[in-house]
């Protein structure tokens, strides 16, 4: 599964729980949908780090990188290719 | 807080203190004796302005023999929130018992489950070692999310950001403190066939800084209509002790001291009443950034903050709900 029916599964069956696919945008504001609360943001990164074994730091905290399907994408992407160009210690 | 921010909280904010206490003192009489038919009021005191404001006036509405103030501790509160109770209940001559929580407390595990939950994050957590959970983000545009913070018997404080999992399992732990005082307040209202006076203000109602069931749950709330800043002003002009007038709100729910804007709101009182105050009179975000004295970003992240957390704390505000339909 790729990086966005993963993010779009977890987003539609885990914050959402529905089972069925919904018309959420891919560029829509998931605080704006009331997705996305303080806790959700914990469950979220929970997500990420363990699906995509990444680690979000505290600075990346942000809409930009968290607030729609497209900005997870794009981070996680951004976040893959990072570390995998990045020397191993 | 900055001269424009004191100057807009002053005049945004002021009330009539003597009319605003009569009109509550009248309301709770109405709700106590004439709606409920109760013979008078249990108020769950914690040292703090909230209850005691709403001690005072309920003891003016009803006479202090037919008020009870509780003071419930544990071995994690604050010394001076049992004084601060008992200076609250003395200085309106309203009676008052202690009931320590302790050992229920233990009993039911809140302290271990919760301790379990923070060694997930430090291993070496235990006696000796304080915690408390503050809030992140929020006004620089990123996310609010919870960190826990630890002290070391040494004295050194660690933090890291909470996993969702021991996040949820600190807070439901701690919950047991608010719950079992809320038990508690009711088991004297029972006995002694009173009502149940719940202490949030307007703030801490809208924003959801209470426990569902727990601090939430009253037979009346006198002050949820008034700002803290409000309360304050009732305070003084209630003659409360001035130690009480003046003290910055607490949690009193962590081992480490805690204030509520580093839990829960992220920027002091005044600022955060001011905020909702605007935003609730729909003036835009360059209005509150004029009167905050901060930039037209902050305050734009500010009114972000304050309806999502709206949005969040429905669950919270909620009450149970049924299924609309005949069988």
């Amino acid at each position: 599964m790729d990086i966005k029916a993963r993010v779009r599964t977890f987003i539609l069956e885990d914050l959402l729980m529905v089972a069925l696919p919904t018309d959420l945008a891919d560029d829509a504001s998931l605080r704006k949908l009331s997705i996305l609360d303080s806790t959700g943001v914990l469950e979220l990164v929970a997500f990420l780090e363990q699906a995509f074994g990444i680690q979000v730091k505290d600075g990346e905290l942000l809409p930009g990188n968290l607030d729609s399907v497209d900005a997870i994408v794009s981070y996680v992407r951004e976040k893959l290719g990072f570390q995998v160009a990045e020397p191993q210690a | 807080m900055s001269g424009t921010s004191a100057a807009a909280v002053a005049s945004c904010l002021a009330l009539d203190a003597n009319a605003e206490c009569r009109r509550i003192e009248e309301g709770i009489r109405d709700i106590v004796v004439r709606r409920l038919h109760r013979r008078g009021a249990i108020v769950g005191v914690s040292g703090g302005v909230d209850s005691a404001v709403c001690l005072a006036l309920s003891t003016r509405a009803l006479g202090a023999e037919r008020v009870l103030a509780l003071l419930m501790p544990e071995r994690e509160s604050s010394d001076s929130s049992s004084r601060l109770g008992e200076a609250a209940a003395r200085s309106v001559g309203a009676p008052f018992l202690v009931e320590d929580l302790t050992a229920a407390l233990a009993g039911i595990a809140c302290y271990d489950r919760r301790d379990r939950a923070i060694r997930n994050v430090f291993p070496d957590y235990g006696p000796g070692w304080k915690n408390k959970i503050v809030l992140g983000g929020g006004q620089d545009g990123q996310f609010h999310h919870f960190r826990l913070v630890v002290r070391d018997p040494f004295g050194v404080e660690h933090t890291a950001r909470l996993p969702h999992r021991e996040y949820l399992e600190i807070v439901a732990a701690q919950n047991f403190k608010q719950r079992l005082r809320k038990a508690t307040e009711y088991h004297h209202a029972d006995r002694l066939n009173y009502a149940v006076v719940g202490t949030p203000n307007l703030l801490e109602y809208d924003q959801g800084f209470f426990v569902k069931n727990g601090d939430g749950s009253a037979d009346l709330k006198p002050i949820a209509h008034l700002y803290k800043t409000q309360v304050y002003a009732l305070a003084r002009h209630l003659g409360l002790p001035e130690e009480i007038c003046t003290s910055s709100p607490t949690t009193d729910t962590y081992t480490l001291a805690q204030g509520q804007d580093e839990f829960f709101f992220g920027l002091p009182y005044p600022q955060m009443d001011l905020a909702l105050w605007s935003l609730d009179r729909g003036d835009s975000p360059e209005v509150l950034a004029a009167r905050l004295g901060l930039g037209s970003v902050e305050a734009a992240h500010i009114y972000e903050a304050i309806v999502a957390k709206r949005q969040a704390v429905r669950y919270l505000q909620s009450p149970p709900l049924g299924l609309r339909y005949a069988p």
